[in-house]
């Protein structure tokens, strides 16, 4: 038996019907893509399936019952949410449609300018990237960024040079999607604000799996934006959550421009609505947030620390049963404790397309490729990885049938 | 053991036949070579698979005298860069687009196009490929390129046709 496993593991998979699903050859599906996207629960199918069958209407515009009822569903996915990260005001969280276009509004309206910088990483995911790129293309702002250790954490050695007085912002992930590294937010969020600048936060791969809580973080540790998507915590696509601090959303000017983003318009001029609803232009993809609200509440349920705590044993019996084949490498911290539950891995000999292709004629999904972050693969000299990601449903059977798979895909192309 | 799951398997060894492992893992004419008249680079933006390829034509531009390239990918898109440099290198170019187009109807023919050995040679160990969609990409990067590198060498060649043609005019 393994430590930190969830209470009644098979009752919590019993709530997400797709894992009853069987794939070609009658085979049970081994999903192992949940940091690609996660699977749902029936909970969530139903809140959204409901809303559409007896409360669908517009939000914030219609004056009957019906509308009246969308928009409490609406605001209060917004509570919900909330709730989730701790956030000090429900009025800072912004409905986007995903973590992208979250970073995005941010690169968009943050005022940049010749003589100014913006920080990344090296580790991110190509969404923390090339919004920024693009801002300091249109701007003149220079781009910059932290480099990697030889262990894939963040090198901080000469962070002091590379954030500095003109650094307007920091943009990092919580948790990388490849190396599955857990950065010092808190640290390196100081180390920012000391500067004059301000932090955007990729929790893409953080909210799924670590509590998150601004509220108790001390203002000078807090990042100013973070962002994340709905699918990756049980909700559904095309919904995604940009939290910022309220008064500076309040003063940073619109994203799209649109309906519902106003105060008075006239065709002399337009005044803009306080966020959320400034960033919120156009009719919000609502059910979409009646899903995302009852996906929060329902990892509330479970409660994140242990959901965190299933994650890591997994993580740890993962990393264990890897360990144990000759010719794979794992990229990435080697300790469950100090990583996410994204584990991207090398087989030698066998290209990762090809070692996908293998596990999925066995019912097994994993992810091949650079996962949206070549300059990480870059960094460590790999051009594409394997990468297998468990979530609060994993099992370690589901473990086991990867590493019998893997074994399997290295006899069928010889290279044991 | 259930028949559908056998079939599943027999799929999976109709994609990696020993052809193409072999091709795979003893690449035809790879490697980056003198002369060449272009040199372009692909990338299936996807999964990352890149690959460089230069041609060399003949003076007359009608044959293809060397491919050669540089490929990072899976066995699919790697093998399919030997295949293709053993198919086209010493034929015409017409002869070369005709292989080029044969593969091409291949590929995208759902496995239920069957290939001709006379034409494809060894490029018919391909046709399992055409059964996994998300394959096809893979093994048509380096077709593609080497179509593109050719088709550049043309182009400058009109293109220097047509610089002598104003030239022409111009006096």
């Amino acid at each position: 038996m393994i430590d930190g496993l969830l209470k009644d593991l098979e009752i919590v998979r019993e709530d997400f019907p797709i894992l009853k699903r069987r794939l070609a050859g009658d085979l049970p599906l081994v999903y192992l893509d949940s940091a690609n996207t996660s699977q749902k629960p029936q909970v969530v199918i139903d809140a959204m399936v409901d809303h559409l069958e007896r409360h669908n209407a517009n939000v914030a515009r219609a004056m009957h019952q019906l509308g009246a009822e969308s928009s409490a569903a609406f605001e209060e996915a917004r509570d919900k949410v909330a709730a989730f990260i701790g956030a000090p005001e429900r009025e800072g969280v912004v409905f986007t449609k995903n973590a992208s276009e979250a970073i995005n509004l941010v690169a968009r309206v943050l005022p940049l300018g010749p003589g100014d910088n913006v920080v990344s990483t090296e580790m991110e995911h190509h969404s923390n990237i090339v919004p920024w790129q693009l801002a300091c293309e249109r701007s003149g702002a220079e781009f910059r960024w932290l480099g990697l250790t030889d262990d894939g954490q963040l090198d901080l050695s000469g962070v002091d040079k590379v954030i500095d007085e003109h650094t307007r912002i920091v943009a990092f992930t919580w948790v990388s999607n490849m190396l599955g590294t857990v950065n010092p937010v808190a640290e390196l969020t100081r180390k920012a604000h000391d500067a004059g600048a301000l932090v955007l936060i990729d929790a893409s791969q953080a909210a799924p799996q670590l509590p998150i809580d601004l509220e108790s973080m001390s203002p000078d540790c807090r990042p100013d934006f973070l962002a994340f998507t709905g699918h990756k915590v049980t909700g559904p696509t095309g919904i995604g959550v940009l939290w910022g601090r309220r008064d500076l959303l309040d003063e940073l000017p619109p994203f799209l421009g649109g309906g519902e983003m106003i105060e008075v318009v006239t065709m002399a001029g337009t005044t803009y609505a306080r966020s959320p609803h400034r960033f919120e232009a156009g009719t919000p993809p609502i059910v979409e947030a009646v899903g995302l609200g009852a996906a929060v509440d329902y990892l509330g349920q479970l409660g994140m620390n242990a959901v965190h705590a299933h994650e890591q044993a997994i993580t740890g019996y993962l990393l264990d049963g890897l360990a144990t084949l000759p010719g794979v490498k794992v990229l990435g911290p080697l300790d469950a404790k100090l990583r996410g539950g994204a584990v991207a891995f090398e087989v030698d000999g066998v290209h990762p397309h090809d070692v996908a292709q293998l596990l999925d004629s066995r019912g097994i999904a994993v992810r091949a490729g650079h996962h949206c972050a070549k300059p990480a693969h870059a960094r460590f000299d790999v051009q594409a990885s394997t990468r297998a990601s468990s979530y609060l449903y994993t099992t370690p059977a589901e473990i086991d049938a990867l590493i019998e798979g893997i074994a399997y895909t290295q006899k069928y192309f010889k290279v044991v | 053991m259930s028949v559908e799951s056998r079939n599943l398997d027999a799929d999976l060894d109709s994609m990696y036949q020993e052809i193409i492992l072999d091709h795979y893992r003893n690449p035809m004419h790879s490697g980056l070579r003198e002369p060449f008249e272009a040199e372009v680079h692909h990338v299936n933006p996807t999964c990352g698979d890149e690959v460089t390829m230069r041609v060399h034509l003949s003076e007359d531009h009608s044959t293809i005298e060397d491919v050669s390239y540089d490929a990072l990918g899976c066995s699919i898109s790697q093998a399919g860069s030997s295949v293709m440099s053993e198919l086209v290198i010493g034929k015409s170019v017409d002869e070369a687009m005709a292989v080029h187009q044969a593969f091409l109807e291949l590929m995208q023919g759902k496995g239920k196009v069957v290939p001709d050995e006379d034409v494809l040679e060894d490029g018919v160990a391909f046709a399992g490929v055409a059964k996994f969609p998300a394959r096809v990409k893979c093994a048509l990067l380096g077709w593609m390129a080497m179509k593109d590198a050719v088709s550049a060498v043309l182009a400058s060649e009109s293109a220097h046709v047509s610089e002598v043609a104003t030239e022409g005019e111009d006096r």
